[in-house]
């Protein structure tokens, strides 16, 4: 606890005005929070899209005289695989797979449900009963077990994958996203929109959407960092990317079984696992600071 | 009392849902592309294999009484057959309940007994270095896989340290607290996460609370502010969070017992999914749904037991 | 009639350190208590008059606050509250000061009874058996007027209504027998029937337990009333004290006469006089009287250089005004106290 208490009135000001700009030093801090989340999220996506620049080798290209070479080796900046695969190479190409699941299936629940959601709070009645009940029933399943059950049935592999999970992710934004609209509805700019004849559709998309949006925009960040831990999980039970297609969660398993002579092959996709999420994690923190500074 | 009164209405909500669980089960098995008996029999498929596998799973008969077959079996406690293990599946899968049910207690006490005190004492230094330090951990840890934070695990206290075994149930209560303490220490930092930055929002709210004001102006102790006023407030204030989150990290038991080769139900589930057990896919399903139904009807009690508020009418 | 002093406060400065500057909420101010009397404070919201009452409490919060001046608590020896160890403070809150808030309903834990609450105060400096401290409880209750007190203790705060539950915070003020009251807008918010019986509790512990008070309101009316003195506040400073005859009576201050000018009062219907404008930044203090901008005999100079507060009495009456023009626009006897009531 620092002391408050001075002895005179000018060094109270001034004391008081060192601390008053050091809170606005910090306020600026957190501006950096969301910038190095972007950062770090470009430089994966650039990355993982320019792997044919970065690196010679192909993911699936199998060297039976290079196996199990440790990181740092002349060649091989990351070792080699048990079948003499560059780990790099697959890290960059495996990438693609899992990046694509944080925005394709993200982006595709984002719009389902918060449109289901939009609808259901603003209808009301008998429609926003039955979604909701739908929703909760939904809610009432882990989510994984869910989502391996349907993948179970449908047949494992990478698009399954996606449609297990635009089956069941949705209902998340639709519970936010209807909360939402139900305290919307009777804000004053709704209802001034209803006076002047403006139709449903349009209060609902072109009023109540914008303002609502952030409260879903956050927790996509969070659901992306979800998914592609989903997708790593499933790849890593064998249910979701298939051998011999390089994906970080297929990569960690494989590696689980080489723990004790090779730990680079289960520990280095899982750093880019976390490289990743943690992206999305500082953008979601920054936007939610952002956000929160916007409203004082 | 009226706090319990809405007990009667969500139990009859907890039946519907239950229902619904049912409903959805049942339909995965018709999520099915093509014939599920070609897919269960794969290259031993005949056609008599075929017919009765098709009799077992009621697949003859029209759709609503496929349902209610279904439904009859499962009233009986009936989960159906297991193809793979030759046995009913309910006695497949009532054998791998035990570590499962095991973790997942377990987890939930570590998860608690980390994050409280982590959250609190984040929440009364903000901006301290403990505060920073939380903040950078869990951001990491929110970012791990499950199965990956666990390999790391194994890898630091299991192959380097020799400190935990690497897998495996254990044998007796003490075995299975040994022997599950890398496993549930994985979900518990998982869960962590979410329970640290809502136990610090929630402190801090109740710390800028002007009845925090009040009990210091009464003249009592610091510690003792901080103990019945701010810590128990916003420990209910993360009760519902708990709850939620719990029923959210049931999944990850799956994954964690996966790595750490334990015989519960997400190995269960996992084995059977490549095994095209199909049926004892479906119980497992169906069972940890109700489990996770069972947990927020627990949240919901508990939350009413230790807050006042619940099922009041409070207004101007 | 008052005694010996009991509280000073001497050039009392506290500056909140925000994102967005140093707010100067209270920018030297100076008053004394005596003993078995009531002090009234008035001014808008944002004059100050909370944040003093707080800091003589010690309970700003210490990450944004930074202090300067002196709190003496006579009793205590002439030591300077400000600043001092919490272990300090926590020995004569309660006992010695106290203060009740303006809003009961967040002024109180809600999931906590109102009995717990109440005996966790009288236990906090008397070491009691639980039933000692249930009883003690139980007869504050009956005190401050709250009916079936014994069948009370077990509601929470929830079930009570606005006024009953400042009728608790004050049982609750009042548990370790304090000798100073701070009393923040008790009546704000409640309706105008509960705020006169709230005040006249007020007016009637005092009496009983012959402790001081400090009551603080942007309404003239209610700090008229049970008032020995007043001190009308203004952006973080005084700018006229005295008795309330004085005040009231004979304001000299344009503020507090635009003050009393707003309030209905009497017979005969005229019109409700604001005051136009608004107060001052406390962020960016504008040179010159801070009161300027708003006042309707304001001169060049007045714009220009601060005054200090002049004492316009003999010593002994207390009565201090910071306008360096009171004796030309101080008006004779307009009202008495007992009008605005």
């Amino acid at each position: 606890m620092s002391t408050t208490w001075a002895t005179s009135p000018s060094e109270l000001l001034l004391r008081a005005a060192a601390r008053s700009a050091g809170r606005r030093r910090s306020l600026l801090r957190r501006r950096i929070t969301l910038i190095c989340g972007l950062a770090m999220l470009a430089v994966a996506i650039l990355a993982c899209t320019l792997a044919p620049l970065l690196t010679r080798y192909s993911p699936t290209a199998i060297d039976p005289a290079g196996i199990l070479k440790p990181p740092l080796s002349p060649h091989h900046l990351l070792g080699t695989d048990q079948y003499g695969r560059d780990v790099l190479a697959r890290i960059l190409y495996g990438g693609r797979i899992d990046l694509a699941i944080a925005f394709g299936a993200t982006s595709v629940t984002l719009v389902g449900g918060t449109v289901i959601g939009l609808a259901a709070g603003y209808i009301g009645g008998r429609v926003d009963s039955f979604l909701m009940r739908l929703v909760d029933l939904f809610f009432a399943f882990p989510f994984l077990v869910l989502i391996i059950a349907i993948v179970a049935m449908l047949g494992p592999g990478v698009f399954n994958m996606f449609v297990a999970i635009w089956m069941t992710s949705w209902v998340s934004y639709a519970r936010i996203m209807r909360a939402q609209t139900v305290v919307a509805k009777k804000q004053q700019y709704v209802i001034a929109a209803r006076a002047l004849g403006y139709g449903r559709l349009r209060v609902m998309f072109r009023h109540i959407l914008p303002n609502t949006a952030p409260a879903v925009l956050l927790f996509s960040m969070v659901d992306a960092v979800g998914n592609i831990i989903l997708a790593a999980s499933l790849g890593f039970l064998g249910l979701g990317a298939q051998a011999p297609a390089p994906e970080w969660g297929t990569m960690i398993s494989d590696g689980q079984n080489y723990i004790l002579s090779a730990w680079w092959l289960a520990t280095l996709p899982g750093l880019a696992v976390v490289f990743v999420g943690v992206a999305f994690s500082l953008i979601g923190d920054g936007l939610a600071d952002l956000l929160r500074a916007g409203e004082r | 009392m009226s706090r319990f009164g809405w007990l009667p209405r969500r139990l009859l909500h907890l039946v519907i849902v239950v229902f619904g669980i049912t409903l959805v089960t049942f339909f995965l098995l018709r999520l099915i592309p093509g014939d599920p008996a070609l897919a269960i029999l794969g290259s031993s498929y005949t056609h008599t294999r075929a017919v009765a596998i098709d009799r077992t799973l009621g697949l003859d008969r029209p759709i609503w009484s496929q349902y209610g077959l279904f439904m009859d079996r499962l009233l009986h406690g009936n989960l159906g057959f297991s193809f793979f293990y030759d046995e009913p599946a309910t006695r497949v899968i009532l054998a791998h309940v035990a570590p499962t049910l095991f973790l997942v207690v377990y987890s939930a006490v570590l998860a608690a007994l980390v994050s409280f005190p982590l959250g609190f004492a984040a929440g009364l230094r903000r901006s301290g270095a403990l505060d920073q330090a939380t903040r950078v951990f869990f951001t990491l840890s929110f970012a791990m896989p499950g199965f990956w934070l666990g390999i790391i695990l194994i890898l630091i206290f299991s192959v380097h340290l020799s400190a935990f075994p690497i897998s495996g149930f254990g044998n007796g209560f003490g075995g299975h607290l040994y022997s599950l303490f890398l496993p549930a220490l994985t979900i518990a930092l998982g869960f962590s996460t979410v329970l640290v930055r809502s136990l610090r929002a929630a402190t801090i709210a109740a710390l800028q609370a002007e009845f925090v004001d009040t009990a210091v102006m009464k003249g009592i102790s610091w510690r003792m502010v901080l103990w019945r006023h701010v810590f128990r407030n916003a420990v209910l204030a993360v009760i519902a969070v708990y709850g939620v989150n719990l029923a959210y990290l049931i999944g990850g038991t799956v994954v964690v017992e996966n790595v750490f080769s334990l015989p519960g139900l997400g190995t269960l589930l996992v084995n059977s999914v490549s095994d095209r057990d199909y049926p004892v896919v479906q119980g497992v399903t169906l069972l940890f749904a109700v489990l996770i139904v069972v947990i927020n009807l627990l949240t919901d009690i508990g939350q009413a037991v230790l807050d006042p508020r619940v099922g009041q009418e409070i207004g101007t | 009639m008052p005694g010996a002093a009991l509280l000073t406060v001497r050039d009392l400065r506290s500056y909140l350190a925000t994102s967005h500057g140093v707010v100067r909420a209270v920018d030297g101010v100076s008053l004394t208590v005596h003993e078995a009397e009531v002090v009234g404070i008035v001014g808008e919201s944002g004059c100050g008059k909370t944040v003093t009452c707080r800091t003589i409490m010690g309970l700003m919060p210490t990450r944004t606050l930074h202090a300067s001046g002196e709190i003496i608590y006579h009793p205590h020896g002439e030591r300077n509250l400000l600043g001092a160890p919490r272990r300090e403070m926590q020995a004569l809150r309660g006992s010695h000061l106290a203060m009740i808030f303006q809003d009961p309903m967040t002024a109180l834990n809600p999931v906590r009874t109102i009995g717990d609450q109440l005996v966790e105060a009288v236990t906090a400096h008397a070491r009691l058996t639980p039933r000692e401290a249930r009883a003690r409880a139980v007869g504050l209750l009956e005190r401050v007027g709250i009916p079936a007190p014994a069948q009370r203790m077990r509601d929470y705060p929830f079930q009570f209504s606005g006024g009953m539950l400042q009728r608790a915070l004050i049982a609750i003020a009042l548990a370790s027998s304090p000798r100073l009251l701070l009393a923040d807008e008790p009546t704000t918010s409640l309706d105008v029937i509960i705020q006169d019986q709230i005040l006249g509790l007020l007016a009637e512990l005092q009496r009983e337990t012959g402790m001081s008070m400090i009551l603080v309101s942007h309404d003239l009316a209610v700090v008229s009333g049970i008032c020995d003195r007043i001190v009308v506040m203004y952006a973080g400073q005084v700018v006229e004290q005295g008795t309330t005859e004085d005040v009231i009576g004979r304001p000299s201050h344009p503020y507090t006469q635009a003050l009393l000018d707003a309030v209905p009062h009497g017979e005969g219907r005229g019109e409700l006089r604001s005051i136009p404008g608004s107060p001052p930044s406390l962020i960016d203090v504008p040179d010159g009287c801070r009161f300027s901008p708003r006042c309707p005999h304001a001169l060049g100079e007045c714009r220009t250089w601060e005054t200090e507060l002049i004492e316009t009495s003999g010593p002994g009456r207390g009565a201090r005004v910071r306008c360096w023009r009171y004796r030309e626009l101080g008006k004779e006897r307009r009202w008495h106290a007992h009008d605005l009531a």
